[in-house]
């Protein structure tokens, strides 16, 4: 749903009262697993909710699985070249993980975001391929499997100082957010951990404070009960810190890997047009030659230049319309995150300042508890 | 006042005013704060603690971080009132009812040479320590005496045992171990810092007892210029066979040395005969020792019960200052790749968007590297408090020691009444027995005064023995009395400065992040 996104693109926003303005508005709810063993995968509901003309009706309901969004991708890739299609989740390698509730949750945010974002980005949303995946019932849809290719930087021979800049800032900024997101992950596990080092500190203080009898045991059973309680805010604060910064972190890094594909992109629309305005000079020259030697060839020459000609002029307009593209989307892009880690930037501070503020006032209370302990021995 | 010092051995901890230097592109070093030029990152430094640091950032990154202020200053959790018990660091060592003071100091180690040996080539070298001692107790010489001695490591060693044999019953502190192998494998600088600071630690521990401290053994060790003028050990017999150590001197002599009155040389035999008879039972039946004290077992079964969870308390507390000290580490890292993240967006900038994140940015990064100098400074402090865990496990084994002690002196005394009751039996054997031998009777006379006599000497024996038994029941209960007040003290204490540390970390804590919460707050939804 639209509203509740943290990502609202700043672009032509389809506001949300039903009535008379036009809105599209997706949720992924409701991961299910089926299948069984190896095969086991989670599946999605997907449901749309749009007074649109193009869709089949006010709300429309159908199941996905992730292989589907994977194909939705490929398509809006394949077509929108410049354009940034928002990224997917990863599939996550470790079979262990791939079931557990918060592997399930978080694929389940990063996949309904995924969607609002191409539902409310101007261009994408008019995709006839979005309307398929939207609505088309479960035999329809070809879940075809594709891993975008996204390679090292192919040499490219755009002599564009600004561009270069741009892209190895792009290169550079994968590595400094995957730095970052290493860390915050890291840190998430920390959270854990001291968790449950408080724990167990916990439970061997008040097993110490049960040989004492006196105020002393008293006061080392309220020590060790308090200990437990900060346990319990820790791996809270834990899920906390995954969910709303860590987790945005990563998209981040996704959300660059994407640009740097449509860069690939951009530069084999770059070499096309370049082969295609080499190879078309060369049959001119050839033409000029035939006409010339007044051969009978000429016709046949210029049928194919012409063709070359055409292929090569939409190779260009093709490769104008990707920068083009890109530049407008890359402002956008970058407002966007701005805003997005903002957020997160926020939550994060939030979250902390929300656990030390527990833990100090736990602590704090047990203060006159055990002067009271101390003062009655 | 400002500086770059580290907390050191005292308990007190000092402000850690590791700043960094400001060097924004509009303004040159800023003076509004006073900023000291900042020697090392402190993701870099290595702390007086035992935890260092495995970061080696670009110190040119600290150019994109605030200085901090006084108000992220360090304070003391530790009380000023706290009793010299529990803090043998402390430099005034002083007993609570009076002004007595005993202040030791260790300190300049020194490579001497072995003189008597001479198989080695060269000889063999040892290191001394100058030991200093500033007291104002009368057994020194008075209100203010300042002295100090050259003693090495065995020296140490013969203290301890003398000590041992001197005071059995009581709850004698544990010296320092000798590390053969650490003295191999380590570094020899540190291998000497770390013997110096243990021995200084045991000495202080001597001196805070408050019946060691007046011991002879102590003065002569602290005092006596030159050769320690202590043996190694009172007498073979008597390390064997307890309770010989407090045998009246008429029957000893001087402090064990000299046995010329044949009293003592009876007694001497008669020890010796006692200790083989002792070494060949073990064979056969061990002589139990019975503690009729029901009391006395009480105490000592809760007390290893306590014993056990405190170790067990121990462990954790180790655990929980590694999760520490991890998580202050990993929000450290954090905030530098924060940092290196601030520079990235400002050094080129392609978009207009980059400056605010780059500001938004730099006060994460800002924010986590505080909050991880914080994290490592409640760690230090930490470890301080909960050292005390440590200190009481070695506590403990003193107490071990001293019930060896009791149920020594009593198996002494169990085996002397029942040698004396063997002997009762041969004489009543012997006077029972008519001559029928002619000059029989002289030499049966004869046994029977000898035996008389063994039964003098023995029956003197046992009345020391059971004298010395009584002193290590009383020394023991004295002892338990001081352990459990002290016990109870020095606990709250560590449990009150291991609250108030952490209370105080987390406003700290909690400070920070409200202030980055507040600096972000433009990005909240609702007004959050």
């Amino acid at each position: 749903m639209i509203a509740t996104q943290r990502s609202v693109s700043g672009s032509s926003q389809s506001p949300r009262s039903p009535s008379s303005q036009p809105y599209l508005s997706v949720s992924v709810t409701d991961p299910v697993k089926l299948g069984n063993g190896v095969q086991a995968y989670i599946s999605y509901r997907v449901i749309t909710k749009t007074n649109l003309p193009e869709y089949q009706g006010p709300e429309k309901i159908v199941i996905r699985r992730y292989s589907d969004f994977v194909w939705l991708r490929d398509r809006l890739f394949e077509k929108y070249k410049g354009i940034f299609i928002p990224p997917l989740p990863e599939k996550s390698a470790v079979e262990k993980f791939r079931f557990s509730a918060e592997f399930i949750e978080m694929r389940r945010q990063a996949l309904d975001i995924f969607v609002n974002r191409i539902a409310s980005h101007h261009e994408l949303q008019q995709s006839e391929d979005l309307r398929t995946f939207l609505q088309a019932d479960e035999e329809d849809v070809q879940s075809k499997v594709s891993d975008v290719v996204l390679g090292k930087e192919k040499p490219v021979e755009e002599s564009n100082p600004e561009y270069e800049k741009l892209k190895h800032y792009i290169f550079e900024l994968e590595n400094h957010l995957a730095e970052a997101q290493k860390h915050a992950y890291r840190l998430v596990k920390r959270h854990r951990e001291l968790g449950q080092s408080l724990s167990d500190f916990g439970k061997a203080v008040k097993l110490l404070g049960a040989c004492e009898g006196n105020s002393l045991g008293k006061a080392f059973s309220e020590l060790g009960t308090k200990s437990e309680t900060l346990s319990v805010k820790l791996q809270k604060e834990a899920h906390q810190l995954l969910m709303n910064f860590e987790e945005p972190l990563k998209d981040y890094v996704r959300a660059v890997q994407s640009i740097k594909a449509t860069i690939a992109e951009r530069a084999n629309a770059f070499r096309r047009q370049c082969e295609l305005a080499e190879t078309t000079k060369l049959k001119e020259i050839n033409l000029n030659k035939l006409t010339l030697m007044r051969s009978d060839k000429v016709g046949e020459a210029e049928i194919e230049y012409q063709e070359l000609k055409a292929e090569s002029e939409e190779a260009t307009r093709m490769f104008e319309m990707i920068v083009r593209l890109m530049n407008e989307e890359i402002v956008r892009f970058q407002e966007q995150k701005t805003l997005d880690m903002g957020i997160a930037f926020h939550e994060f501070a939030k979250g902390q300042a929300r656990l030390a503020n527990g833990i100090a006032n736990a602590w704090r209370s047990l203060i006159p508890k055990l002067e009271a302990c101390s003062s009655s021995s | 006042m400002m500086g770059n010092e580290e907390a050191d051995d005292l308990h007190e901890s000092r402000e850690e005013m590791e700043s960094l230097v400001l060097d924004e592109p509009s303004n040159g070093r800023s003076s509004a704060s006073a900023t000291v030029p900042d020697h090392h990152d402190p993701l870099l430094s290595s702390s007086s603690s035992s935890f260092s640091d495995r970061h080696n950032p670009n110190s040119s990154l600290n150019a994109f971080l605030d200085p901090p202020s006084y108000a992220e200053a360090i304070f003391t959790s530790f009380d000023p009132s706290s009793n010299g018990h529990e803090t043998p660091q402390l430099s005034s060592n002083s007993n609570p009812r009076s002004s007595d003071y005993l202040y030791i100091s260790i300190s300049d180690p020194q490579k001497e040479q072995e003189l008597s040996n001479s198989l080695v080539p060269g000889g063999t070298t040892f290191y001394t320590y100058l030991i200093t001692t500033r007291t104002n107790l009368l057994e020194f010489g008075g209100p203010g005496s300042e002295f100090s001695v050259r003693r090495r490591f065995k020296d140490v060693v013969t203290l301890s045992d003398r000590l041992s044999e001197s005071y059995r019953g009581f709850f004698i502190p544990l010296r320092p171990d000798k590390s053969v192998v650490e003295s191999q494998v380590m570094a020899k600088q540190e291998f000497l810092e770390q013997r110096r600071a243990s021995l200084e630690k045991y000495l202080r521990s001597l001196a805070a007892h408050p019946v060691i401290r007046r011991s002879e053994e102590l003065r002569l060790f602290l005092e006596v210029k030159g050769k320690l003028p202590l043996a190694k050990s009172i007498d073979v017999a008597s390390r064997v066979l307890d309770g010989a150590a407090r045998l009246p001197r008429q029957l000893l002599g001087e402090e064990g040395m000299d046995v010329n009155a044949k009293g003592g040389r009876d007694l001497l035999r008669l020890f010796k005969e006692l200790r083989q008879s002792m070494s060949t039972d073990w064979g056969g039946v061990k002589p139990l020792v019975v503690e009729e004290d029901k009391g006395f077992l009480e105490r000592k079964e809760r007390l290893a019960e306590f014993e056990q969870q405190l170790s067990n308390m121990s462990l954790q507390a180790e655990s929980l200052v590694k999760a520490q000290q991890d998580i202050g580490e990993t929000m450290g890292e954090l905030g530098l790749a924060f940092v290196k993240l601030t520079k990235f967006e400002t050094e080129e900038v392609l978009f207009e968007s980059q400056n605010a994140r780059a500001a938004d940015m730099k006060n994460v990064a800002t924010a986590a590297v505080k909050a991880s100098r914080l994290y490592r400074e409640l760690n230090a402090q930490t470890v301080k408090h909960l050292d005390k865990l440590h200190d009481y496990l070695g506590i403990f084994l003193a107490v071990g020691n001293a019930f060896s002690d009791r149920s020594s002196a009593l198996l002494t005394v169990q085996t002397l009444s029942s040698e004396l009751a063997t002997l009762h039996a041969r004489i009543e054997k012997l006077e029972a027995a008519s001559s029928k031998i002619f000059g029989g009777d002289r030499s049966r006379m004869r046994k029977i005064e000898e035996l008389k006599e063994s039964i003098r000497v023995t029956e003197e024996a046992k009345t020391c023995a059971e004298r010395e038994y009584e002193q290590i029941k009383e020394n023991n209960r004295s002892e338990l009395e001081r352990l459990d007040k002290e016990r109870h003290d020095d606990f709250m204490s560590m449990l009150r400065g291991f609250v108030v540390n952490q209370a105080g970390y987390a406003e700290k804590m909690a400070n920070v992040w409200e202030k980055l919460a507040e600096e972000t707050s433009g990005y909240a939804k609702d007004g959050s």
